[in-house]
């Protein structure tokens, strides 16, 4: 983990307001495991002023510009345009300056080789787990459940595709794939495959419903939180939920970016409420 | 002087803070940089003028509920309610990590009594590493009310009076900006017995989601920190430097050299780096860097020259 400036390499519009930004980022395939993330220095003057945390999508190499250099290394990232950093990130271009600090926080246990994997990602959700597929395919059967609100919400399912996972969508409009909610295709899967393990990342209510449902079957589950946070190294304490057997008393958080953002469902307190609060509207 | 005649090669950075030698004039603010290992991967604690730890109670204090934080513009807002690991806790487990290093490890610490200020003071005194301590009086006294300590000068004279009783160790006072005059609560400190006085913590504020119509933290009201909050405190550090003869910690928004070179020509002996650690986990070698080559151009050769210095 460090901090380097770098540059983009590319940043492109992948469905309305999600975008796919490429990164020359040295050292990555090596040092970066499924479900970290960077804190992303937007630019270099005012606003905004804090980093914004994004999971690493993946990490692969380039072409050398000329024989004799080594092959270029890359991170994505995927993002979804929500508010001001976001905003500007999406007018960025090849070439212009940013800072990437990571590869951060705990990854992905992808457990053992031979028991089913069912990753469930929503929306934008879906980018810490590609990482997580490329790594498990060559030895587990991986499934993706892929939900959002409508089509546009469904990306780089056809890459997971590409790596041998088994895909299904499904959206809340019924746009694009079968009509409901992914929860829903969830419980079919662990009714069929209920020795499943289960790895998911999306909005709060999605986690929770997602957490209720492997809790009754005894299914273990692994999420990625998404939390505010100001530093992504565990100084600021800005980042904490609840962990398991947190009460008023004998309180107990976790940092989402040391501890986090991956816990086993274990690991955290489910009482409604007790996780971050991002999903009810805070800010940075 | 004429400066352009000379030729300053390596400017002189140390600075004496309350009795303390500091290799150069710039640290942490507490709470913004853990217990120092954090960041250790970032930035070589070594070149730090000293380390300032996350605020200590007596006992282990869990903090607010979240949100704890919300940025704002230039800066951002923070409840997270002092959460730490209780003094002996710390004692225990993190001094050892920042004993490895040369640098001298200022600990910050607060109570909800003036007994309890008392009694962590006492903890920490005799503690091998322990360079100074820094009384942060920005919490509300539970025995009166819940009176900020800082912002009544009695309570704060009271409190400080005791933990100066307790401890022979360097006293540095923090203090809040959230008062009428500064410079009666700063008197009250130095008469108390500080050592020296470090400002300003954070501003209070407030954030509304308008679309939720709720705060943006859990807490309601939080402490504003970061670039925003600068002019105010080089102001704040400028009154207090005038009302007293200990010297004065300038904290407040610091993200550049530029903007630390403001608090020490209105008389800060040293500063302290907050917020922009988030923002850059390195600010503070580039900030060093930058008074350095400051120093060159201006022609100082020794950075106390410039300490004080502003023309009015
Ligand atoms: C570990 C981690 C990994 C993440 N990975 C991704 C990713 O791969 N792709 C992606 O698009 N986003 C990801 N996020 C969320 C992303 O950080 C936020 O969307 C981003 O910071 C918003 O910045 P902004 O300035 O555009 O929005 P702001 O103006 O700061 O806020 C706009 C809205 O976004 C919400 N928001 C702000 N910050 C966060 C946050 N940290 N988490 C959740 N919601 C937030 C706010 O509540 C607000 O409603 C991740 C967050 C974390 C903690
Ligand atoms: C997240 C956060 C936590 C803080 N915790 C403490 C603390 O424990 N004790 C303390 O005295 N000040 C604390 N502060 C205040 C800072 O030390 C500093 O006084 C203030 O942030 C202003 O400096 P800045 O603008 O450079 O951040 C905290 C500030 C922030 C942003
Ligand atoms: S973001 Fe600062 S502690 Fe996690």
């Amino acid at each position: 983990m460090k901090n380097f400036k770098t540059i983009i390499l590319s940043n492109q519009e992948i469905s309305p307001g999600y975008y796919r930004m490429k990164i020359l980022a040295p050292g990555y395939n090596e040092l970066a495991r499924p479900g970290q993330f960077v804190m992303f220095r937007v630019q270099r003057s005012l606003p905004p002023l804090l980093r914004r945390p994004f999971g690493i999508f993946r990490a692969g190499f380039l072409p050398a510009d000329c024989e004799s250099m080594p092959p270029k290394e890359f991170i994505e990232i995927i993002y979804k345009v929500v508010g001001s950093g976001t905003e500007i990130m999406q007018g960025l271009h090849h070439g212009d300056p940013v800072e990437l600090l990571g590869p951060l926080g705990s990854g992905f246990d992808p457990g053992t080789p031979e028991e089913e994997k069912i990753l469930v990602g929503g929306g934008i959700g879906l980018a810490p787990l590609y990482m997580l597929a490329e790594k498990m395919v060559e030895k587990s059967k991986v499934r993706l459940l892929m939900g959002g609100r409508s089509r546009d919400d469904i990306i780089t399912v056809t890459e997971f595709e590409r790596l041998g996972v088994e895909t299904y969508v499904s959206t809340e409009d019924g746009s694009l794939g079968e009509e409901g909610l992914v929860t829903r295709v969830l419980e079919r899967k662990l009714d069929k495959y209920p020795k499943a393990s289960v790895f998911a990342c999306g909005p709060m209510p999605m986690i929770e419903a997602v957490q209720k449902i492997c809790l009754e079957r005894g299914t273990s589950l692994q999420v990625s939180l998404e939390a505010l946070m100001a530093c992504g190294v565990g100084a600021c304490l800005g980042c904490v939920v609840k962990g398991e057997g947190h009460t008023e008393v004998d309180p107990r958080y976790l940092c989402t970016c040391t501890s986090g953002p991956v816990f086993k469902a274990e690991e955290l307190n489910w009482n409604k409420a007790a996780i971050n609060g991002v999903e009810s509207g805070g800010c940075k | 002087m004429n400066k352009s005649e000379k030729n300053i090669l390596q400017p002189k950075m140390a600075v004496e803070v309350a009795g303390l030698r500091l290799k150069n004039p710039v640290m942490p603010a507490s709470g913004t940089f853990g217990y120092g290992e954090e960041y250790a991967p970032y930035i070589d604690l070594n070149q730090l003028g000293a380390v300032v730890t996350k605020g200590m109670s007596l006992n282990p204090k869990a903090g607010n509920n979240t949100p704890r934080i919300c940025e704002t513009v230039s800066g951002m807002l923070n409840a997270i309610g002092l959460q730490n690991v209780g003094v002996d806790a710390f004692i225990k487990n993190k001094m050892a990590y920042l004993q490895q290093y040369e640098t001298p490890v200022i600990v910050n610490f607060f109570g909800s009594t003036q007994d309890e200020y008392g009694e962590v003071a006492a903890r920490l005194d005799d503690v091998p590493g322990v360079a100074a301590l820094e009384m942060n009086i920005s919490c509300p006294n539970v025995k009166h009310g819940g009176i900020i300590f800082g912002t009544d000068p009695e309570a704060a004279f009271a409190a400080v009076s005791l933990v100066r009783k307790r401890t022979n160790k360097p006293l540095i006072v923090k203090l809040t900006p959230n008062v009428t005059d500064i410079q009666v609560t700063a008197r009250a400190a130095e008469d108390a017995g500080a050592d020296a006085l470090s400002l300003i913590n954070t501003l209070t504020g407030m954030a509304v989601d308008v679309k939720t119509r709720k705060p943006r933290l859990a807490n309601t009201i939080g402490g504003l920190s970061g670039p925003a909050i600068r002019p105010i405190a080089v102001r704040l550090v400028h009154q207090v430097v005038q009302a007293v003869q200990v010297p004065v910690i300038g904290i407040g928004g610091i993200s550049r050299a530029m903007d630390a070179l403001e608090f020490l020509i209105v008389g800060a002996k040293a500063v302290q780096v907050g917020t922009a650690n988030f923002v850059d986990p390195n600010a503070m070698a580039t900030i060093l860097a930058g008074l350095e080559e400051f120093c060159r151009d201006e022609g100082i050769a020794d950075i106390n020259d410039l300490i004080g210095s502003l023309e009015l």
